[in-house]
């Protein structure tokens, strides 16, 4: 597997498949039995702190404000936090939570604490983004708001993104690759050819719906 | 202000009406005759005698059993903590400690004290002594077990975050074990009262318990109710007095739980 600068790539699997192992791998939380990790060019020994990781609960902490929390990766790599400030006061306006620097997570809808452990995440300043399941736990009108948002963010981001999902509509909508976790250690490949900007309408467009019966084929196939 | 006044009556209005009728059914049955009063004295003979005695109680032993509980809590607090985030750091130490701690606990009390008078005399760190075995119990181990309660989520997102131990103790071990030592506290504060109060029965020259011992071998009962009258008190307001710190301490923790609820 490998991941280009500036791309989305999803990775999809079925329960057990070890996507969360991948990335815990990935991250540096883990370290592999076999093979090898390549960042930057070079074979990366610690990577912990090199790489942003949102897990699929927002852990947010619950007695910090939206700013604090969003400031935690800042207070944790000793960077200067006033430098930070107008970027996090932009971040947040940028993310729709404007108005919200001084609530309580527990203040806040399930779509926005995705947004704030999001931002956080953006704030460690990494260049790869491993997002796991982020939007999993979000009702269906909920997710689709928060994937038009992640549509028009995504240009100027400029960040390279490792997405695991189940939702295979989600992973066709935001791809620029996919790649499929199989039985036995395969893995499938899928360049996403829909030109971009996209956006979530796109789901209802024939090609879309061609792309997507592909998928659950190669999915079905392989059982 | 008149809704406040409600919802305080409704929490503990129905308490205050059963301990106003049981101490009514108590005065009556002993006016009555129906137990002698030297075992069972009436209220209003153990209120009249907390005012004969007050002076005695309230300028001498009160003090004095105070003393023992604060003494003995702050220790306990100090020496708690810091073994129960010592044995959160070290596996050593917690394989090596731990069994010692129940140990401390199982040893029956009474049995023990006396060992404490024989080191210390009838100084008031007999007493802390007793105090302190009593109450650092359950604040190690609600330092031990808070430190533990959930982290693991937020420990791996710090570390990807390139966080250190210190760092991920500090940012959010410590924020999430509050809660869980405050319940300790609670729980060891009152122990302390109890602690310093077997203390000065085994061996003292002032104290609430002292003279509670006193006035049961006198069979002075209605003394005997009104010390142990003081002593359940001291126990409520120091209980309340670390509720009170908990909420204070813990706001955002606490309105998170309220809004919950709705």
């Amino acid at each position: 597997m490998n991941v280009l600068p500036g791309e989305f790539v999803s990775v999809i699997g079925a329960s057990g498949s070890g996507k969360s192992t991948l990335f815990k791998l990935i991250a540096g939380l883990l370290e592999p039995d076999q093979g090898q990790i390549w960042i930057n060019g070079q074979k990366s020994g610690k990577r912990l702190g090199k790489v942003g990781y949102m897990p699929q609960k927002d852990l947010l902490l619950p007695w910090r404000t939206v700013a604090d929390n969003v400031m935690l990766p800042i207070e944790i790599s000793k960077e200067k936090k006033q430098e930070k400030t107008s970027e996090i006061s932009e971040g947040l306006n940028r993310f729709g939570l404007a108005g919200f620097e001084k609530a309580y997570p527990h203040e806040l809808s399930g779509g926005m604490k995705q947004r704030v452990a999001f931002l956080r995440t953006i704030m460690t300043g990494r260049e790869l983004l491993l997002l796991d399941e982020p939007f999993g736990a979000l009702d269906s009108m909920t997710k689709h708001n928060m994937h038009s948002w992640l549509l028009e963010l995504w240009e100027d981001l400029q960040k390279t993104v490792l997405f695991i999902t189940h939702d295979l509509e989600e992973a066709i909508l935001l791809s620029d690759r996919i790649f499929l976790l199989l039985d036995k250690g395969a893995i499938k490949e899928l360049k996403v050819e829909i030109p971009r900007p996209r956006r979530s309408e796109l789901i209802y467009q024939t090609e879309f719906i061609a792309m997507r019966k592909e998928l659950e084929m190669l999915i079905h196939n392989e059982k | 202000m008149k809704n406040r006044f409600k919802t305080w009556a409704e929490n503990y209005g129905l308490f205050l009406l059963v301990v106003v009728l049981l101490i009514s059914v108590w005065e009556w049955v002993v006016k009555q005759g129906f137990i002698p009063s030297f075992i069972l004295p009436a209220p209003t003979s153990i209120w009249q005698s907390l005012m004969e005695n007050r002076q005695l109680l309230l300028e001498q032993h009160l003090p004095a059993t105070l003393k023992e509980v604060l003494l003995g809590f702050i220790l306990s607090l100090i020496g708690g903590v810091i073994i129960g985030v010592g044995m959160h750091f070290s596996r050593a130490l917690e394989k090596v400690l731990y069994p010692f701690l129940v140990i401390s606990q199982t040893v029956p009390l009474i049995a023990i004290s006396p060992i404490f008078i024989m080191w210390f005399g009838y100084s008031i760190w007999s007493k802390i002594a007793v105090t302190i075995l009593t109450a650092f119990f359950p604040i190690v181990v609600s330092t031990y077990d808070g430190l533990k309660t959930g982290g693991e989520e937020y420990r791996e997102l710090l570390l990807t975050m390139g966080g250190n131990r210190w760092q991920i103790f500090k940012k959010v071990q410590v924020p999430l074990a509050l809660p869980v030592l405050f319940s300790g506290l609670k729980m060891s504060v009152v122990y302390c009262v109890v602690g310093a109060t077997i203390g000065e029965w085994l061996g003292a020259s002032e104290g609430l318990g002292y003279f509670s011992r006193r006035m049961s071998g006198n069979l002075q009962a209605d003394a005997l109710f009104a010390a142990i009258f003081l002593l359940s008190l001291l126990g409520i307001v120091l209980f309340l007095l670390i509720g009170l710190a908990e909420k204070l301490l813990l706001k955002s923790v606490k309105n998170q739980k309220g809004s919950k609820r709705k």
